[in-house]
């Protein structure tokens, strides 16, 4: 039996005058993950976003509604964002690697709060994440070499092994595999049906086949309205609303 | 006489555009479409040959100076000869347009050239006077470089100096001990303030700091010296009596501390500019893993920005290095070897002023004063050219 | 094996919270330290406004004499009025005014109290009215800085003292002697002896210094370091430490003179007894007494016992530009309300001299204009066409990017370098004149150059394309495109970047030193050819005289500099506001 980890009711975004998630309620499965897919524009990164309040950090954004995370209010005034974000992990859209060695691009996260006090727990930690990400292999020789040397890909996967590293509880990704090969992206999909049996994670996608593939909840989102959520196989056989057929058939994106 | 001529040549100009003008518009039978080029190209192409031809000689001329009348006719008359050539052969097909364009394009290309020439002057006038002070000292080259004793003109013998005594050690250490002082105070200074102006400060405290900054960067270095004069050396001495240390009235720490402040404002908005352009990607990489704004900034932003801030700093020394008048007006210029900051010192610009301005023969002070602004000119181009190399690769790594 | 669960758990743990709290506490650190970063800038910025404006404000105005004096008719032959000597006449009606003044020293000092310039300004007012001669007319003399400072109270004050007793004179030849029924003077004594025993107190800790120096100097000639200078310099420095010593042993003996009667002089504060317009000095001093010479005229009978007053001037006679004599003849001036103050028009309409209260910066900013003109003409003129020429017509060749690097590399050498290229080309090669506008208006054109290219190529750059697509497809040459379309829509941002340009060759200094831009000129310059100095040149100058009165001109001056750049500065924002444009 699987409980609700993050539960939001009637959020509404905006950016300055633009409203870009309209009255949005959707409670967040743990121990799943839940594929956000829409049309581009649609406001699928914007609400990810909001669940680790990543966008407290654009002046203009307004958000309105109630976000619990475990039936606590991350927009409490006593939440730190800073914290949440520790607990609630993300990758971006596009790889942005520190200018800093691999090794410590991965250690960051769990320097900084502390979760390991000797050196080799943290070894212990680099490399686990490392191989959870399915980048161990090419880069054990050179953890010392930046990590913007390396290639789009790998950069997206050492930025999921960041994201590892902290030990979140809930993992959100935006399009992790959109710069991925057939291979890696098969590897990043492996990685996230394991992280499912300690985790919920969120995951933005383009891709049907990957959404259909990894998510056991899907959400349907279009011009900032959540259209239809609910599992993943209903709504790729059957769905409800008559713009999600039209979107999962291909007839407009 | 000089501005009878120069207006005599503007005159003959006008004249031999209208009258290009004109025959162009003859030599189409008053239909204009019949031209090439419309007629005021015609007309300015006579234009821009007699002023050019007439502007010419005049300078030559001036440089010449033969009698103003004699002057007057040449210039006249070459002027006129070429509005005539200009206006002979004239028929509807002459392309005057694409002409004068041409001469337009050639205009604008000898006014870029004037950088260049600006340079290679610098660099003649530098080497030259050099060259002959180093030929007169038996290129002791290294006793420049290296001797640790600087007073030139009191070794002076027949016009040839000592070369034991134009040794510039003791004006680099000024130098480099007084822009040690500015950085000490400007390369902490600037850079918090840029870190904060661009992190944290709200739009409205930046609208009231930066033009702060601009106000304090668009003050005269002569200001600053009677500043360093007048209030920050009485005021360092009177510390000083307080905690029993003695500062001369003319200290390297007065000069240091008010190039310091000078500088503050360029180092700023140089590292504001660097850190700005790092992409707010890496910030959000870094916030989303819960790292707070300070963790950001300290472990990914400045490592980020790391060489830009480098090349503000270089660009800051080099400011420092070649700042003549607050260390004129408030170091001092007698050319101590000492490590002391509460000393006075003597800089390189300082002593060039000093010889520049000094009762000695202008042809015998020159020498050391080129040879001491041509080092100048080095280490600074050194540091700019450095400094923007490394800004260079590192827009271009983010770009 | 670390468990990642594990882990994660740490996040809500006590611990995770309490180390929340430390950084965020580095948090407000790193933010604390700048905003002190950016309260230094501004305190630097407030101190040196501050310290400038407060030094100007004695230069706001200038103090006169207002005195009556006789155009005898015998003395100025009205056809000639010029040679008639009008600063002789001056003197004479000093003379005449203050008779008690005498002997050759006094006499000089009095003089001293009105300004050179005075008798000039009295010649050119008769000039311009003849008719004046043979009148008896009441004129305000500009008075000298001396005087000028004393009665700002730069020099400190003469000041009363308390007293209570009556007084009685005695006049035994030259010296007067002043019984006071009470003991008056007493804590004179007391404060002139403790005065005299800090000012011994503080000789001596300069003879210490110089006695440090010694050691040093002499311990470099000892190491076989340049000995002849350096031991020269050791026995210089043992001298004055000696010369120290010695005066402040003289101040001690000095202030430890036993007796009933003590000696003032001029190492001591000066201490008066003023009755009316008549003031004794006084030479020796007791408790209930004091004698001294009478300066003025007064008489046994000419007082009431009571009515006078004690007068002491704290500052030693020999620490102060201005004598006793003359800050007594001051203070009567003063009372007598002879003393005139005006809005200093010296200062705005006069060139320099080295007077200070005849020195001003109408030359110098005179000069500044026409060097300003010379520099705009020659860096607009090939500035603008360059940056045309970089951004339209050159292609992105190894020569282009080699002027580029050309330009960004001038932009920042010294500007000391511009003045040697100046020296060597124009002032060398060509001969050209020293101090001249020309000369230093092309060599500040010449360093603003690099800057005028970068602003305009920046404005010509962000003409959008589109203006130029649309005016290409109208058939307009490229030469055209460029002068008919592109340069009047980027004119705004190339003005604005002249001014700025402008702005930072209004206040260079140095390179104009080095062409020789420092001589002394009094005159206004007609033209750019004329002679001229321009007014950082001026500040330079005035920030190196010793008088004290020219460092509240020259915080003046500066206080103009300043003026002019924020109204340059000013104009350039207002441009840029004005034409600002969003494509
Ligand atoms: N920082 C921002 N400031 C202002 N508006 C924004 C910002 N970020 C996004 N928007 C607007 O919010 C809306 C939703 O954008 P969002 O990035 O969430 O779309 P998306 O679904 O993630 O699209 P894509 O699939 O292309 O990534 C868009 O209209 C966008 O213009
Ligand atoms: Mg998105």
């Amino acid at each position: 039996m699987t409980n609700v980890k993050i539960s939001n009711r009637h959020v509404d975004v905006y950016y300055g005058d633009n409203h870009a998630i309209k009255d949005v309620s959707i409670d967040i499965l743990d121990k799943t993950v839940t594929a956000f897919i829409g049309p581009s524009g649609c406001g699928k990164s914007t609400f990810l976003r909001c669940l680790n309040r990543m966008n407290d950090t654009i002046s203009s954004c307004r958000i309105t509604g109630d976000i619990l995370m475990d039936g606590e209010d991350i927009y409490a005034k006593s939440v730190d964002p800073v914290q949440l974000r520790a607990r609630v992990g993300m990758v971006f859209q596009k790889p942005n690697p520190f200018p800093k060695s691999i090794y410590d691009n991965v250690a960051y996260g769990p320097k900084i709060h502390g979760l390991v006090d000797n050196k080799t727990d943290l070894d212990e930690v680099v490399e686990l994440s490392l191989k959870r990400a399915a980048i161990w292999k090419e880069v054990k020789d050179r953890l010392n070499e930046s990590g913007t040397s390396l290639s789009g890909g790998q950069q997206q996967r050492l930025c999921i092994a960041r994201a590892i590293a902290t030990a979140p509880e809930v993992l959100l990704m935006d399009e992790p595999a959109s710069a991925l090969d057939p291979i890696a992206t098969a590897q990043i999909e492996e990685l996230i049906d394991e992280l499912r049996h300690q985790y919920s994670v969120v995951i933005v996608t383009h891709s049907m086949q990957q959404a259909a593939r990894v998510s056991q909840k899907t959400a349907f989102f279009h011009m900032g309205d959540m259209v239809e959520y609910g599992d993943t196989t209903e709504i790729f056989t059957n769905p409800v609303d008559q713009r999600t057929q039209d979107y999962i058939t291909g007839r407009f994106g | 006489m000089t501005f009878l001529t120069a207006l005599s040549i503007v005159a003959l100009a006008v004249l031999f555009y209208n009258f290009s003008r004109i025959r162009a518009i003859s030599a189409a039978n008053g239909v204009q479409a019949n031209l090439h080029s419309r007629p005021s190209y015609h007309g300015l192409y006579s234009f821009l040959w007699v002023f050019l031809v007439g502007v010419t000689a005049l300078i030559i001329g001036s440089i010449l100076t033969p009698h103003p009348m004699v002057l007057f006719g040449v210039v006249a008359g070459l002027s006129a000869a070429v509005g005539i050539w200009t206006t002979r052969g004239i028929t509807a097909e002459t392309r005057a347009r694409n002409k004068a364009e041409r001469i337009v394009t050639g205009i604008l290309w000898a006014c870029a050239g004037v950088a260049v020439l600006t340079t290679i002057g610098i660099i003649l006038s530098l080497v030259f006077e050099t060259y002959n002070f180093f030929e007169s000292l038996g290129w002791r080259v290294d006793k420049f470089l290296f001797g640790t004793r600087w007073s030139p003109l009191s070794g002076l013998q027949d016009g040839v100096m000592d070369p034991d005594r134009v040794g510039i050690l003791p004006l680099m250490v000024g130098t480099l001990m007084i822009t040690a002082i500015a950085m000490i105070i400007a390369a902490p200074i600037g850079l918090l303030a840029a870190i904060y102006l661009s992190e944290f400060a709200s739009q409205r405290v930046r609208g009231w700091v930066k033009p702060m900054l601009e106000v304090l960067a668009g003050i005269p270095t002569v200001v600053y010296g009677f500043f360093a004069a007048i209030t920050v050396a009485p005021l360092l001495r009177e510390t000083g009596d307080l905690f029993g240390l003695k500062i001369a009235s003319e200290s390297a720490l007065a000069a240091g501390i008010v190039i310091g402040i000078m500088i503050i404002p360029s180092i700023s908005s140089l590292a504001d500019d660097v850190i700005n352009s790092v992409p707010q990607s890496l910030r959000d990489g870094s916030l989303a893993l819960g790292a707070t704004k300070a963790e950001t900034i300290r472990q990914v932003v400045i490592p980020a920005a790391l060489p830009g801030i480098f090349s503000a700093m270089l660009l800051g020394v080099s400011r420092a290095i070649g700042e003549t008048m607050i260390v004129v007006m408030a170091a001092g210029q007698g050319a101590n070897l000492t490590a002391n900051p509460f000393e006075a010192v003597t800089t390189i610009t300082v002593q060039i002023v000093m010889l520049i301005t000094g009762d000695t023969d202008a042809s015998t002070a020159a020498g050391p004063a080129f040879s001491l602004a041509f080092t100048l000119f080095c280490v600074t181009l050194v540091l700019n050219i450095v400094a923007m190399r490394v800004v260079r690769k590192y827009r271009e790594a983010y770009d | 094996m670390i468990s990642m669960t594990e882990l994660s758990k740490k996040h809500v743990s006590p611990e995770s919270a309490a180390r929340l709290k430390k950084r965020k506490s580095a948090q407000k650190r790193l933010q604390m330290l700048g905003i002190m970063a950016i309260t230094i800038s501004g305190l630097a910025l407030v101190t040196l406004l501050w310290s400038v404006f407060g030094k100007a404000t004695g230069a706001i105005t200038e103090s006169y004499i207002e005195m009556t004096i006789e155009l005898d008719a015998d003395e100025i032959d009205r056809d000639n009025i010029r040679a008639a000597n009008f600063s002789g006449m001056a003197k004479s009606m000093l003379k005449d005014s203050f008779p008690y003044v005498s002997g050759r020293t006094p006499r000089r000092q009095m003089y001293d109290l009105i300004s050179v310039g005075a008798a000039f300004e009295l010649r050119d007012m008769v000039m311009e009215n003849p008719s004046l001669v043979g009148q008896t007319i009441t004129f305000e003399f500009l008075a000298s800085d001396i005087a000028d400072l004393y009665l700002k109270h730069s020099y400190g004050q003469i000041e009363a003292a308390p007293h209570t007793g009556d007084i009685s004179l005695v006049t035994e030849g030259k010296v007067t002697t002043i019984q006071s029924s009470a003991p008056d003077f007493a804590p004179l004594l007391v404060s002139v002896r403790a005065g005299l025993h800090a000012k011994a107190e503080g000789l001596r800790t300069q003879a210490q210094m110089q006695e440090n120096g010694r050691v040093v100097f002499d311990q470099r000639a000892a190491d076989g370091e340049d000995v002849e200078v350096n031991l020269a310099e050791a026995i210089r420095r043992g001298a004055a430490r000696d010369q120290f010593y010695a005066q402040a042993d003289e101040l001690d003996a000095l202030a430890a003179q036993q007796g009933a009667v003590f000696d003032l002089d001029s190492r001591t504060a000066s201490v008066f007894v003023r009755v009316g317009d008549s003031w004794i000095k006084l030479e020796t001093i007791s408790e209930t007494s004091g004698s001294g010479e009478i300066l003025g005229e007064f008489t046994q009978d000419s007082y009431a016992a009571a009515d006078w007053e004690l007068m002491v001037y704290a500052t030693p006679e020999t620490a102060r530009k201005v004598s006793d004599i003359q800050a007594m003849l001051l203070e009567n001036l003063r009372d007598a309300d002879k003393i005139v103050t005006h809005f200093n028009t010296h200062f705005f309409t006069a060139g320099d001299s080295r007077e200070p209260e005849l020195a001003g910066v109408w030359g110098a900013a005179v000069g500044s204009f026409w060097t300003m003109m010379v520099t705009v003409i020659f860096a607009f003129f090939i500035g603008v066409p360059a940056a045309i020429y970089l951004e339209e017509f050159a292609g992105d060749s190894r020569a282009t990017r080699f002027v580029e690097v050309n330009i960004n590399n001038l932009a920042a050498v010294p500007s000391i370098v511009f003045g040697l290229l100046g020296l060597s080309v124009f002032i060398g090669f060509f001969g050209m004149h020293r101090s001249s506008p020309i000369v230093g208006g092309i060599v500040l054109g010449i360093m603003t150059l690099p800057v005028i290219i970068i602003a305009a190529r920046a404005a010509i750059k962000a003409v959008p394309p589109s203006i130029r697509d649309g005016a290409m497809a109208l058939g307009a040459s490229d030469l055209q495109v460029s002068m008919h379309h592109v340069l009047p829509l980027s004119m705004p941002g190339i003005l604005t970047g002249t001014i700025l340009g402008m702005a930072r060759a209004l206040g260079e200094t140095a390179p104009l030193i080095m062409i020789g831009m420092v001589a002394f000129i009094v005159d206004i310059p007609d033209g750019p050819t004329d002679n001229a100095t321009v007014l950082p040149v001026q500040i330079f100058r005035w920030a190196d005289f010793p008088e004290r009165a020219f460092e509240a001109r020259t915080a003046a001056a500066i206080v103009v500099l300043l003026l002019f750049l924020f109204v340059m500065n000013f104009a350039a924002i207002i441009l840029r506001k004005r034409f600002e444009r969003r494509w």
